[in-house]
């Protein structure tokens, strides 16, 4: 009796370090989402509600949707261990394109996006070239792809603004899917998206639950899982409100989520995936492996060019019109997002979620210090420290583990 | 004799390990003490200890050094008192010279300004010292990791050393370059020089050892007083296992059946310096079920011949032709030589053969992912599973297949990239040095896998440069010299004079 007692005690010891030890192993993807969340109640507070009023959410949708999906593909170029500085003057550069076909040479909409899509993935196609044959360094053959479009883009533009475009090209980005319910106020259209997200988010996280027990894998303790999807599952309820009743959900928001899922999709669960996060780990050790590691780093800018490509187009139909000074510097911006999403410089790690996350963290503090009031200056030192804070956590998360 | 060294009780925790539990050990001036013990004895940390790259306070108990309590809180401090510590990962910087890299933190310089004349003057005494002759202003990624070995040693000799520490001096040296550095070691000796010598082979231990102390489980087993004693390698390994080792290779039944694979007039260039020839019209065969073994020295070109077959992952130029089962295969790629049935087992486990962050799971099915996928989704499931009968299969101790690779010792490394290559069903391996700075229990379990293999009726090519491994583990032997094939004896010829005789009347 006394032995079975005993036992039990031990049990429930072991248990409770485990969650201690659950806790710090995975205190990253616990401490972004944390970090999101306060950050938002902080500003929540200081602009004394204006941050998650319905029209300000929208806007921070629309904001940044553009560094969001550039991040998709910065992550899988940095998980594949190399970077790509050119974004924001590619993005400029595929705006202005855009700008000059449609209101210039009076090319169709959708004649337009075609060509600009197809011009991304070429300019990441003569990137990617370089770096995944030749090995010259992605740092330099980007950073000349970076001059050499912000060149081209003031070029095609003659230094001049070019606008405005057609209601139907800005729809790709200040649009609204329309209530199919024919409420309009709350849109229950959106609403009924988010449920149904609600819902398969959590029908995916109980399947890999059991099929993770099924495999004896050592899983999330139940009261994470329960607190981390109520939190998943309340954001996106309380987001999708939010946007309902205002105008409802931004076409933006629909293509930066179909985006975001694919790619989430493609890192964790193909081989294609696989095979870049072991490209980015050990470049040599996955080559000798078969792993066809030159035309996967191709590959990697490839896609870069195509999403930078569809980013140029959404920014250039929000603001109506290809300006010079479209995405100046915003791959910085972009870079640092994927920095703060835990990826790691030397290739190999890093997580779309993680990405997404950390663009709304940067986004987020954009919004809140600028309706605060906050003048340009202090927020960039603002914005620094954070990417300084977030890659410190990490080391030193990594040195406690090690 | 005075003692010069003594470390008094010491014991070191990590959290939630004892590394180091009240160990004692010392050593007397002028002589060579052999430190031996499995992986994870503790060797390394009670030299890092005793360096101070755990520094005084990290630890309990006393060190005494030369007659004072030493108090090192970093390799600075040690080094300063003659203690050089050279490590299994070699400290050299590669894309700088021999010179530079012997005086790297202790220039020959006044007022910082490096006077190159006295630098490679130095440079050249000390090269020739330990025996080799490159230039000083030769880059050391341009030499072979042997003959960093020797730089490290010399860079040692630079610093006034009165300590030797050398941690597994001779893992990467082939059989004549280990005899060389051993024959150094008590060169120096002579000179008044102690060392501590941190080695996984016996023989080489019972050769130089004047003590020998076994550490088990971060324990003192046994010091052993060798001088002018003949202290049998079963001695050593019982202390070390704790246990009797009858054999150190297992019994193996010869059954090679038909030629499986075979290979003729491969000829290889250096990838750079395309005129210089590095494998040279090379013909030989496999047959199924047999291991067949590459002895030759450092440099001789296996670890080239092997990369070159498996995918042309090296060199130039390359001619010849290579049949499995009498088909002609292509190994213009790596994908297509694991289609045509090779797998190669790298020399270096952490550099070319593992992705160290990465898990144990996602390690095993790299080579082979479309085998766990459908339409290039992977079932998840199904590689939890795949991974999970390897470390049975394999004996791979881990708490979870989902750790990182970085955490097991260098046995239970080689068994996950053995797996990796199983996984991929090849009609033939190559394994280069397969059980390189692996300790002797694990070196068992390796041997016993690669009998598994070969009575599978699979093929494989063992290179090695421990000769007594070669010896004890193949069918049939080639040996390589200088590119070239310059003989092939059986396992009933086979002895290392006969080995060493082929490669030296070349």
């Amino acid at each position: 009796m006394s032995g079975t007692f005993s036992q039990d005690q031990e049990q429930e010891q072991s248990a409770k370090a485990s969650l201690g030890h659950y806790l710090i192993t995975h205190m990253r993807e616990y401490g972004l989402l944390f970090a999101l969340i306060a950050i938002m109640v902080f500003f929540q507070i200081v602009t004394d509600g204006t941050l998650m009023k319905p029209i300000n959410i929208t806007n921070l949708v629309l904001q940044n949707s553009y560094i969001i999906i550039m991040a998709l593909g910065m992550l899988v170029v940095i998980v594949g261990g190399n970077i790509d500085l050119s974004v924001g003057s590619v993005m400029g550069f595929v705006g202005a394109l855009a700008a000059v076909m449609i209101v210039k040479w009076h090319w169709s909409v959708e004649q337009t996006i075609v060509a600009c899509l197809g011009c991304g993935i070429l300019i990441g196609a003569a990137q990617g070239y370089w770096v995944a044959y030749w090995k010259i360094p992605s740092f330099i053959v980007t950073l000349a792809g970076m001059l050499v479009f912000r060149g081209a883009s003031l070029w095609l533009l003659e230094g001049q603004s070019i606008g405005p475009f057609p209601r139907s090209f800005q729809s790709l980005s200040t649009g609204f899917i329309p209530d199919f319910f024919g409420v309009g106020r709350p849109n229950m259209t959106a609403l009924a998206a988010g449920a149904l997200i609600v819902a398969v988010v959590l029908y995916l996280g109980l399947a890999k639950r059991s099929r993770n027990r099924r495999y004896g894998i050592t899983d999330e303790p139940m009261a994470f899982f329960t607190v981390r999807n109520a939190i998943i599952a309340g954001a996106i309820m309380f987001l999708v409100y939010s946007l309902s009743t205002f105008r409802g959900l931004p076409n933006v928001l629909i293509t930066m989520g179909v985006l975001t899922i694919v790619y989430a999709f493609l890192t964790e669960q193909t081989t294609l995936g696989r095979r870049i996060y072991a490209l980015g780990g050990n470049a040599k050790a996955a080559k000798l492996s078969g792993v066809p590691t030159e035309r996967l780093t191709f590959l990697t800018f490839v896609n870069m060019g195509f999403l930078a490509a569809l980013a140029g187009l959404i920014f250039a139909a929000r603001l109506n019109t290809a300006t010079p000074k479209a995405g100046f510097a915003l791959e910085l911006d972009v870079i640092a997002a994927v920095f703060i999403g835990g990826a790691s410089m030397s290739g190999g790690v890093g997580t779309i979620m993680g990405a997404v996350v950390g663009a709304f963290i940067m986004g987020v503090m954009n919004n809140g210090m600028s309706i605060m009031g906050i003048g340009i200056d202090y927020q960039q030192i603002i914005k620094g420290l954070v990417l300084l804070a977030a890659v410190i956590f990490d080391v030193y998360n990594k040195q406690k583990q090690g | 004799m005075a003692a010069l060294l003594e470390m008094r009780q010491i014991t070191k925790t990590f959290p939630g390990v004892r590394a180091l539990d009240q160990v004692s050990f010392s050593v007397e001036e002028g002589e060579i003490h052999a430190l031996v013990g499995e992986n994870g004895a503790g060797k390394s940390t009670l030299m890092k200890v005793l360096s101070g790259i755990y520094p005084f306070g990290s630890y309990e108990g006393e060190i005494h050094y030369a007659g004072q309590l030493a108090s090192f809180n970093g390799i600075k401090d040690s080094e300063r008192q003659g203690i050089i510590i050279i490590h299994q990962e070699l400290a050299l910087v590669p894309l700088l010279s021999i010179a530079e890299n012997i005086f790297l933190g202790n220039e020959c310089a006044t007022a910082g300004i490096i006077s190159w004349h006295d630098a490679f003057t130095r440079t050249e005494t000390l090269l020739k010292k330990v025996g080799l002759t490159e230039a000083p202003s030769t880059k050391v990624d341009k030499l072979g990791v042997g003959k960093q070995q020797l730089v490290e040693i010399a860079k040692a000799l630079s610093k006034e050393v009165r300590l030797l520490i050398l941690d597994e001096p001779t893992a990467a040296l082939s059989e004549a370059d280990s005899q060389a550095l051993l024959d150094l070691i008590l060169e120096l000796k002579t000179q008044g020089v102690t060392s501590i010598i941190i080695s996984h082979k016996l023989n080489e231990v019972r050769r130089v050892a004047d003590t020998i102390t076994v550490l088990r489980d971060g324990a003192t087993v046994s010091t052993i007083d060798a001088r002018g004693r003949d202290i049998s390698e079963d001695r050593i390994v019982r202390d070390m296992v704790g246990r009797d080792m009858a054999h150190r290779y297992p019994d193996r039944e010869r059954r090679a059946g038909e030629i499986l694979f075979d290979v003729s007039n491969w000829n290889v260039t250096h990838p750079e310096h395309t005129d210089r020839s590095v494998v040279k019209d090379v013909s030989f065969h496999v047959r199924a079920g047999e291991v067949v073994g590459i002895a030759g020295l450092m440099g001789a070109g296996r670890t080239e011949l092997a990369m070159s077959l498996f995918g042309h992952s090296y060199g130039r130029n390359i001619t010849g032709q290579a049949r499995l089962m009498g088909k002609e295969l292509n190994l213009s790629s790596v994908p297509s030589a694991i289609k045509g049935g090779l797998a190669y087992v790298t020399e270096d486990r952490k550099e070319l053969g593992l992705i160290i962050e990465e898990p144990i799971h996602r390690n095993i099915t790299l080579a082979n992912l479309p085998k766990i996928a459908r339409a290039g989704i992977l079932d998840s499931s199904q590689e939890a599973q795949v991974a999970e009968d390897y470390r049975k299969a394999m004996n791979i101790r881990t708490p979870s297949v989902f750790q990182k690779v970085m955490n097991l010792s260098g046995g239970n490394q080689q068994k996950v990239v053995l797996s990796k290559w199983l996984f991929t069903d090849p009609q033939v391996l190559i394994l280069d040095e397969p059980t390189r700075g692996i300790d002797v229990g694990a070196k068992f379990e390796i041997y016993n896998i690669i009998n598994d293999l070969s009575r599978e009726g699979r093929g494989v090519i063992m290179i090695s440069s421990e000769m007594s491994e070669l010896l004890g583990m193949c069918d049939r032997i080639y040996v390589m010299n200088e590119g070239a094939f310059v003989g092939e004896l059986t396992a009933d010829e086979a002895s290392q004079e006969r080995i060493m005789s082929l490669i030296v009347t070349e």
